[in-house]
């Protein structure tokens, strides 16, 4: 079957198998970002916006995404210059391995884009369903209140 | 100590962090192979088994599988997986595809398809017939008579008794441990058990193979150790090293997990068999059972002190499970005795010893902690227990007992890893300033002992104290080149392996320290057998103090060498040359930068590339040292253990990049508290692995714990490279001894049998109201 998807701004209009899940369409039309790791909706790892809010791909159809707006972590950055949460992932070594990461970034990204002031209970609740083995979550929830601030304008970049 | 550096003990980001954040295709999964083969594993559904028959045609038949490979179409060729030092302290008992299975989930035969439909529908149609066989799970069961034997093939080596399932054997003493307890006053002897973990990284065990245009065989592989994966695949697959390159790329977590060659021979082989690349991801329920997991142990301890609180002699006689195989089994068992006895160094006696044994479960293998975290917590939860006998504070005995800098114990030179170990000093032993330091960040003199209740709730606190080691001296090498650029760059060239830890940064901070230019003028590339000296991998906590002494001596070798061509240049004499900056001045103002240096030197003046390479094998092994506190609430009603506080400090020498060595320990403690409380491996009974994903196996999540306060400590370690020590693993094992001791704390109830589940606690409390 042919689907539409917006990705990231751009128009992807493909051919998919019906039993499609969203993770690997994504990723043979190049979005390498979204990646497997749990394969059944219980790890966080490929999380990717639709319509703004968190979902996971991996058990995501393709079919059920027709005509919908998709937002990964490659659309996040402006050119050269990091979105807040990767900027601050990186000055709080809140990316060991890196995997999680796409999946963090993006979740922390909605929860901003719905409060933009998260207290650290907060920011634990929103990603809660994103599992990280390498940093012991401490330095990626201090990243994403040191964001939140930046989004703000009461740091300075 | 850190003040006159300029790039290393600074939190610098890391060098592949902008990549990661990107999200940019790094990950061995992401590299494109469009017409590689899809490569899956048909698996036993009996622990124990003999192959009878295996009928492939059917599947064969099926469009789009292009082969299936059994033990009928390879040699038989024993190895071990185990990553490590050759030749391996590890049994050569596996085999790559055998006509026996050892346990649920062993491998039967290997499909290759165009796609991964065609796969699937071949794994369904091959037929395998199995004469079942009696299997062994309880590892306590293993060596007694008439116990199924799991190795029973003549051609397995390097067993300790194949007919009585004891894979490898170790026993140790110092003095008379049974005399010298009865001099003491008290003595405490229990038993202790910690069940297994699985390392559930992220990213799944997976490798791509292909030939390039000359025939060489390339593996693009997720693996911790790709100078050992060259070498075991060239004994298994009889192909010249020349012939093979491995290539790690970025790794979504490994601790351990990817410290044996798991999934590169199978895809390897599809590739020979077939001409084709091939490509094998496992999925989540293969990375849990079809792997390694953790050694589950058991230890029979005893302690004794004399009632001025002298602890005076320990034993520590164990069991410890390795599966259906034996990689890494001598040696974890070893590390449960050779890095916890010298902590408590000033004794008369000790014993440590047991065996290794096989059972029809997954195979254990290296783990973040390597054994150490299973024999802390016996060792240290003992004297916990004996100092309550001695109405003591536990933290005092402790404190009173450890090792000090100046020390040293001869636990050192008696146990090393599968061979004796080296005798060795504290030259940096910070351990009272990370128990002063932690006592106070949880109020230990005020909350220990209170019981501080709030309804059914009530609160206790538990202090571990810690030490690991920096790589296994005397075996682990790593090496260096550093090749010079014309603007004054330098390619740093390692073998070291970074898997997440950081340490292709910190090892750039560490040449860019001594050739004194800013890191980003270091270019480093890691872990390439083609194109990267020799390392022994990502392991044993070595690659900072290992492979950071080789980048050091290398790139101390590139600035004597460009001070000498300098000299000749400037025409100055070379003892009044210095290196600032990436500027060598002369006294007299004369001076040339490393830019211009090396371009005269590759296109008009004495034309040479300015390149060294050095080697480093560690003389000894620094143990790190930490001291880490948990404070608990227990609900007396439910039993429900809730995590309040976890304090962590540490001595890892001078912290080469302070914000990466605190994410190893924060990182490393949680997956530690993840194994003291949530982390539990159930087997159903035909011994298959019930917990296998991510809804059965509940790895910590932010909700999972209160307060996490890890620090480091102001340390140098003389023999590190620039004061560094290790920090990788011993985060990982203080937090079962230290909640155990909180949930003592907080109710009297003394759990030795980790995790800590809840429900055992309830049912202790249940038990204590009959």
């Amino acid at each position: 079957m042919r689907i539409a998807l917006t990705v990231n701004g751009r128009l992807h209009e493909l051919d998919i198998e019906p039993g499609e899940y969203l993770l690997e369409v994504l990723r043979r039309i190049g979005y390498k970002s979204v990646r497997r790791s749990c394969g059944s909706a219980s790890c966080g790892t490929c999380t990717v916006l639709l319509n703004g809010k968190p979902i996971l791909s991996c058990s995501t159809f393709a079919a059920s995404i027709d005509g919908q707006n998709i937002e990964t972590v490659e659309g996040m950055a402006d050119g050269d210059k990091l979105h807040p949460i990767q900027e601050a992932i990186l000055e709080e070594g809140a990316a060991q391995c890196g995997y999680c990461i796409p999946g963090v970034v993006m979740t922390g990204e909605a929860l901003l884009r719905e409060n933009p002031d998260p207290t650290d209970e907060h920011i634990r609740l929103a990603l809660n369903g994103n599992l990280c083995r390498c940093t012991g979550y401490e330095p990626q929830n201090r990243a994403i209140k040191k964001a939140a601030e930046v989004r703000r304008g009461e740091t300075d970049e | 100590m850190s003040e006159h550096f300029k790039t290393v003990g600074r939190p610098e980001k890391k060098v592949d962090g902008l990549a990661l954040v990107r999200g940019k295709p790094v990950y061995t999964p992401d590299y494109d192979a469009p017409d590689a083969l899809v490569v899956k594993l048909l698996r036993s559904p009996h622990a124990h088994a003999q192959i009878k028959g295996i009928d492939t045609g059917q599947a064969e038949a099926i469009n789009d599988v292009v082969g299936i490979f059994t033990f009928k179409d390879i040699d038989r060729i024993p190895f071990t997986r185990a990553g490590q030092g050759y030749p391996e302290p590890s049994p050569y008992d596996t085999y790559l595809l055998d006509s026996k299975v050892r346990y649920v989930g062993d491998v039967v035969a290997v499909v290759a398809a165009k796609n991964e439909k065609a796969a699937r529908e071949a794994m369904k149609n091959i037929k395998v017939e199995y004469e079942i066989l009696d299997p062994v799970f309880d590892m306590r069961e293993a060596s007694n008579e008439g116990a199924p034997v799991i190795h029973d093939e003549d051609d397995c080596s390097g067993v300790f008794d194949k007919s009585r399932n004891i894979a490898a054997h170790f026993v140790m003493d110092i003095g008379d441990v049974e005399k010298t307890l009865e001099n003491c006053d008290f003595v405490l002897r229990k038993t202790y058990h910690v069940d297994t973990q699985l390392h559930a990284a992220l990213e799944p065990h997976n490798a791509l193979t292909y030939f390039d245009s000359v025939g060489r065989l390339i593996v693009v592989s997720s693996t911790q150790v790709p100078f050992h994966c060259r070498r075991i695949l060239s004994h298994i697959l009889k192909k010249p090293i020349a012939d093979i390159r491995v290539i790690k790329p970025r790794i979504g977590g490994g601790f351990g997990g990817k410290q044996s060659i798991i999934v590169e021979p199978y895809a390897a082989l599809v590739t020979i068999k077939t001409g084709m690349p091939a490509r094998i991801v496992y999925g989540r329920e293969e990375v849990s059972m079809g792997t390694n997991i953790r050694h589950e142990m058991s230890f029979d301890v005893a302690v004794g002190a004399t009632k001025d609180g002298k602890i005076r002699a320990i034993s520590l006689q164990g069991i410890s499970n390795t599966g259906a195989y034996g990689e890494h089994c001598l040696t974890t068992f070893m590390v449960a005795g050779s890095k916890t006895l010298p902590l408590y160094n000033k004794v008369d006696a000790v014993h440590f010893g047991g065996d290794i044994v096989y059972t029809n479960l997954p195979p254990a293998g290296a783990y973040r902690g390597y054994g150490a975290p299973q024999g802390l917590f016996p060792l240290d939860c003992a004297i916990d227990e004996l100092a309550h006998e001695m109405k003591m504070d536990p933290l005092k005995l402790k404190e009173m007992n450890s090792i000090r800098e100046g020390e040293t114990s001869p636990i050192f030179e008696i146990m090393g890893e599968g061979r004796e170990g080296v005798p060795q000093i504290m030259r940096s032993c910070k351990l009272q300033e990370c128990i002063d330091l932690g006592k106070k960040a949880i109020d230990w003199d005020s909350k220990r002992g209170k019981k501080t209740k709030n309804g059914t709730k009530v609160r206790g606190v538990g202090c571990a104290l810690a030490m690991q080691g920096s790589g296994i001296p005397k075996i682990d090498m790593g090496a260096a080149t550093i090749k010079m650029n014309e603007d004054g760059s330098f390619n740093l060239l390692v073998g070291a392996t970074d898997l997440g830890t950081g340490s292709d940064t910190i090892l750039g901070q560490i040449a860019a320290e001594v050739l004194t230019v800013p890191l980003d003028k270091i270019v480093v590339y890691s872990s390439d057998t083609d194109l990267t000296p020799f390392d022994v991998g990502a392991y044993a906590s070595s690659t900072t103090y290992v492979s950071g002494n080789a980048v050091r001596l290398a790139a101390e070798k590139v600035k004597e060498k460009v001070l000498d061509l300098a000299a000749e240049y400037l025409e100055r004499d070379r003892s009044e040359l210095t290196l600032e900056s990436g500027v060598i001045r002369g006294k007299d103002g004369s001076s040339v930068s490393l830019s211009e240096l090396c371009t005269m030197h590759m296109y008009t003046f004495n034309q040479q590339q300015i390149s060294e390479s050095a080697s480093y094998v560690g003389e000894e092994s620094p143990p790190p040292f930490a001291a880490s506190f948990a404070e608990v609430e227990v609900d007396t009603d439910t039993g429900k253990i809730t995590l309040i506080n976890y304090v962590s400090y540490a001595d890892c020498g001078l912290a080469l990049n302070p914000i990466q060595a605190m994410g190893q320990l924060e990182g490393a403690s949680m997956q530690g508290i993840g194994w003291a409380l949530y982390e539990d491996i159930i087997y159903a009974k035909n011994g298959r692995m019930l917990t296998n994903d991510f809804f059965t196996y509940k790895v910590p999540s932010r909700m999972d714990y209160g307060k996490l306060t890890c620090g480091l400590v102001d340390s140098y370690e003389p023999t590190g490279p620039f004061g560094a020590k290790s920090i990788g693993e011993i985060g990982i094992d203080t937090p079962i001894p230290a909640i155990a001791n909180a949930i003592f704390d907080a109710t009297g109830i003394r759990l030795r049998h980790a995790p800590f589940k809840s429900e055992r606690v309830l049912f202790e409390i249940l038990s204590m109201e009959v």
